[in-house]
């Protein structure tokens, strides 16, 4: 459909792409490595989060490529305090906006985005977010996952899933990369009780225009939370044309589920009839290459579990068994 | 005499009431109408926050209180509402202060116009709530405007400037207030409150001139390369060099509307003093009490009160040390292993180098971790300053320690 | 470091380093970062958007020009590389349902076709 459609208006979802603005609000020029999906992303979540809205962001690849003095592609009005305390920058933007529109200093709504990466958010800024979320401040925070500190050169974080090689979780003759898996920030978010949890992609647009917007909207009653996961040109070893399709293969495989909490009921968005098997997903990263075959089972093994715990809790086989 | 004349002579009696300097500086902080307040409760100031919560709840304050989770969430939030336009504050002490230590700079570097109060106490380790100055001294050149109060009605009014000064067009850096925590945080004083038309007027909200708002987005908290950075922290040094034209205006039309005033710094028994002591918040008020007695001796020992301290107000200093044979500085805070080993000491030291002044001066630290000092020990480190004038001593003394 | 940019003094820098002018990024040509360029071959392109979705830059650009195809098909918008900003990054081309993209190498010296 070569035709531009009205946006939804409150509570309906986007049913065509063409309902996305054309007008941009991350603009051109910023220094954002050549391919990185958290472009992608962020032009849509501008987009559909319209003017009215103030962003936070975290230090990291984000603030650091999109701010270079004297260069901004915010057309929002935009704050960087520092690296773990955007949630608590936040909590005080929406605290001041809540108290001058009480005052009678403010006659409109505005509301506040908070943006931040996977070491910012799960690691060193868990505590800020996790006292934004239970103080309920109407807060959207959104985590762009690009699995390790890349900003600072590809060191893991509790983000990095399990046999990623990282510069400081090398694969040589002791490490065989990270030993440890992703940490499940959703779940911990989601036990704060709030509006609204989702995980999204950007090879998924439709769906996460959706749950940027729901989560958007929903602020009107508490804070929000959208986990986008974000493939690293550099960082996962890619070329920088395949962001966008290694993104889409974590979902075919189950790697990635795209579902939604939403005021405590869990929903899949994405069902998967048949998952690719999850070397098709690891094959295209250098971050894997090192991986036996034996490794790759337990990889296999442990993106099973994961699916089996999903359909358990959804109640019906959402993702399905994998394709050989 | 015109009527209106009369009227601005009359002095007007106002009913003190008791109350600490923590509950001062939450009634500073009612009457000043804050919007927006977050902080993280420490010994000693929690009951600064305490009493702000009293007020909002009551309803005598509408201010958002955030029960952050920590101290440098709590300057974050701080600085972020300032920056969103709202009259914001904070108060913390010693291993709070610590913890936002990154964020004082962070403060100071995007010129947020808040305010912050300190109850002075020790660092860890060892732990300790007593106080000294140790936490100020550690946060000396985070570019922040710091004053000393020496009384629960000189904290009140001090927070009072603190906002007029920060959120000055030509200022717009953040203020820290500091006073001794436990000798001065919970011990209760005569306090006269000023209603909050009256502070209002003084003291009117000037939100941040470049506010996060969606009619005029702006871009907050760059990155600045080589290019750049230089420049950037060079505008704190330019904005601090009006500080003490500011506060001295601040402080003379404060003493106009409410009839007090305190000065940059405060000369006590200066004139015809032979010998200075240098002391800062309650040591100072203590020495006020103590010196007469050693004019009474014949030691002419006259204090210099320190009020504002960030930036060293040099000038107002100078007009009082240039004739004094000796100096003693009272530091409550360790400069470890510097040239004195107190900070004050240092700037002094260098005070008196760069205007050829010709007084001795001794480095005196003490009350660390509130070790006790009684009136004798002021009257012995009177002693001392006169003993300078003639004998110099070149090493810092440790008053006090078991050594 | 700032290349073309004056380099100003403090006092001409608003305080913190605040920019007020949205999108000033704008002034800065990314472009030549690339060593390929996208060609969209508008006969093949139907329009579907993704590429203008999916670029991180913004380098697509979704114009009202109206377009027929040899074949009579008629469009009403079409799809333009934007070359002040393209960094090359090969995402179109790859993500284009109908393989309407082509990535091309840059000419040397970066002369504008």
């Amino acid at each position: 459909m070569a035709v531009r459609l009205k946006p939804p208006a409150k509570g309906e979802p986007y049913k065509s792409l063409f309902q996305i603005p054309r007008e941009e609000w991350f603009v051109s020029g910023h220094r954002l490595c050549a391919g990185c999906p958290v472009g992608t992303t962020m032009r849509l979540l501008t987009k559909v989060i319209g003017p009215n809205t103030i962003i936070v962001n975290a230090t990291g690849c984000l603030e650091v490529a999109s701010t270079p003095y004297p260069y901004t592609a915010w057309r929002h009005p935009w704050l960087h305090l520092a690296f773990e305390n955007t949630a608590a920058a936040a909590s005080g933007i929406e605290a001041a906006l809540k108290v001058l529109k009480a005052k009678g200093v403010l006659d409109k709504d505005v509301k506040v985005v908070a943006i931040g990466g996977d070491g910012g958010t799960v690691d060193i800024g868990l505590q800020a977010l996790s006292g934004m979320l239970e103080r309920g401040h109407k807060v959207m925070y959104v985590l762009y996952d690009n699995e390790a500190y890349m900003n600072t050169g590809i060191q893991r974080s509790g983000a990095t899933p399990y046999g990623a090689w990282t510069t400081t979780t090398p694969a040589g003759k002791k490490w065989r990369g990270e030993w440890r898996p992703k940490k499940d920030i959703d779940a911990i978010v989601a036990a704060h009780r709030i509006p609204y949890v989702a995980t999204a992609n950007p090879a998924f647009p439709l769906d996460m225009a959706n749950k940027f917007k729901k989560a958007y909207e929903l602020t009107d009653e508490g804070p929000t939370f959208v986990h986008v996961l974000i493939p690293c040109v550099p960082g996962w070893r890619i070329k920088d044309n395949m962001g966008i399709t290694v993104a889409r293969l974590a979902v075919e495989t189950g790697v990635w589920i795209l579902y939604e909490i939403d005021h405590g009921v869990f929903r899949v968005t994405f069902p998967v009839k048949r998952r690719k098997p999850v070397i098709e997903y690891l094959k295209l990263q250098g971050r894997f290459r090192h991986l036996t075959p034996e490794e790759i089972e337990k990889i296999q093994e442990m993106v099973d579990k994961q699916v089996e715990e999903v359909n358990k809790l959804v109640g019906k086989e959402v993702i399905g068994p994998v394709e050989k | 005499m015109t009527l209106a004349a009369k009227e601005e002579l009359r002095v007007e009696y106002k009913k003190p009431r008791p109350l600490s300097t923590n509950s001062a500086v939450a009634h500073a902080v009612k009457d000043l109408d804050v919007d927006v307040v977050a902080a993280y409760p420490i010994t000693p100031q929690t009951t600064v926050v305490e009493k702000i919560s009293e007020f909002i709840a009551n309803g005598e304050l509408e201010a958002e209180m955030i029960h952050v989770e920590s101290e440098h969430s709590a300057l974050s939030a701080t600085i972020a509402a300032s920056l969103t336009g709202a009259r914001a504050f904070t108060a913390t002490a010693s291993q709070g202060l610590e913890l936002m230590h990154e964020i004082l700079h962070i403060a100071s570097g995007l010129r947020a116009p808040i305010v912050m109060s300190v109850a002075m106490r020790a660092l860890s380790a060892p732990i300790s709530i007593w106080n000294d100055h140790s936490d100020v001294m550690n946060a000396r050149d985070t570019g922040w405007v710091i004053m000393f109060v020496s009384s629960a009605q000189e904290a009140y009014d001090t927070v009072i400037q603190a906002y007029r000064i920060a959120e000055d067009r030509d200022v717009l850096l953040p203020v820290m207030v500091a006073y001794d925590g436990y000798v001065m945080s919970h011990t209760m004083e005569p306090v006269v409150t000023e209603d909050r038309d009256s502070v209002l007027a003084y003291a009117p909200k000037r939100p941040f001139p470049y506010k996060l708002d969606p009619d005029k987005p702006v871009t907050i908290g760059v990155i600045a390369d080589p290019d750049w950075y230089y420049e950037i922290k060079y505008q704190i040094v330019d904005a601090m060099r009006r500080v003490p034209q500011k506060l001295e205006e601040a402080d003379r039309e404060f003493g106009k509307r409410f009839g007090r005033s305190y000065g940059v710094v405060e000369c006590y028994l200066c004139e015809d003093a032979k010998s200075l002591i240098v002391a800062a918040s309650s040591y100072a008020a203590t020495l006020k009490a103590v010196l007469p007695r050693a004019w009474e001796r014949g030691l002419k020992v006259g204090l210099l009160r320190l009020r504002l301290y960030r930036p060293f107000p040099e000038e107002y200093i100078l007009r009082h040390i240039e004739d004094k044979d000796s100096i003693l500085v009272i530091d409550r805070a360790i400069s470890y292993g510097a040239p004195y080993q107190g900070p004050l000491a240092n700037e002094f030291a260098g005070l008196l180098l760069k205007h050829d002044i010709k007084a001795n001066l001794v480095s005196v630290v003490a009350g660390i971790g509130q070790r006790r000092m009684v009136d004798e020990d002021f009257m012995k480190l009177a002693e001392i300053a006169w003993e300078a004038r003639i004998s110099k001593k070149p090493e810092t003394i440790f008053y006090g320690v078991r050594a | 470091m700032s290349e073309g940019v004056r380099l100003l003094k403090y006092n001409e820098i608003l305080p913190g380093g605040i920019i007020d002018e949205p999108g000033s990024s704008l002034k800065y040509k990314t472009g030549s970062w690339r060593a390929l360029r996208p060609v969209i071959d508008q006969e093949k392109c139907v329009r579907c958007r993704l590429c203008w979705i999916y670029c991180p830059d913004a380098a697509i650009l979704e114009v009202d020009e109206e377009y027929v195809t040899k074949k009579g098909r008629r469009y009403k918008i079409s799809y333009k590389v934007n070359y002040d900003y393209c960094k090359g990054c090969g995402v179109c081309a790859q993500e284009c349902p109908v393989n309407a993209i082509e990535m091309v190498p840059e000419p040397i010296g970066g002369e504008e076709q």
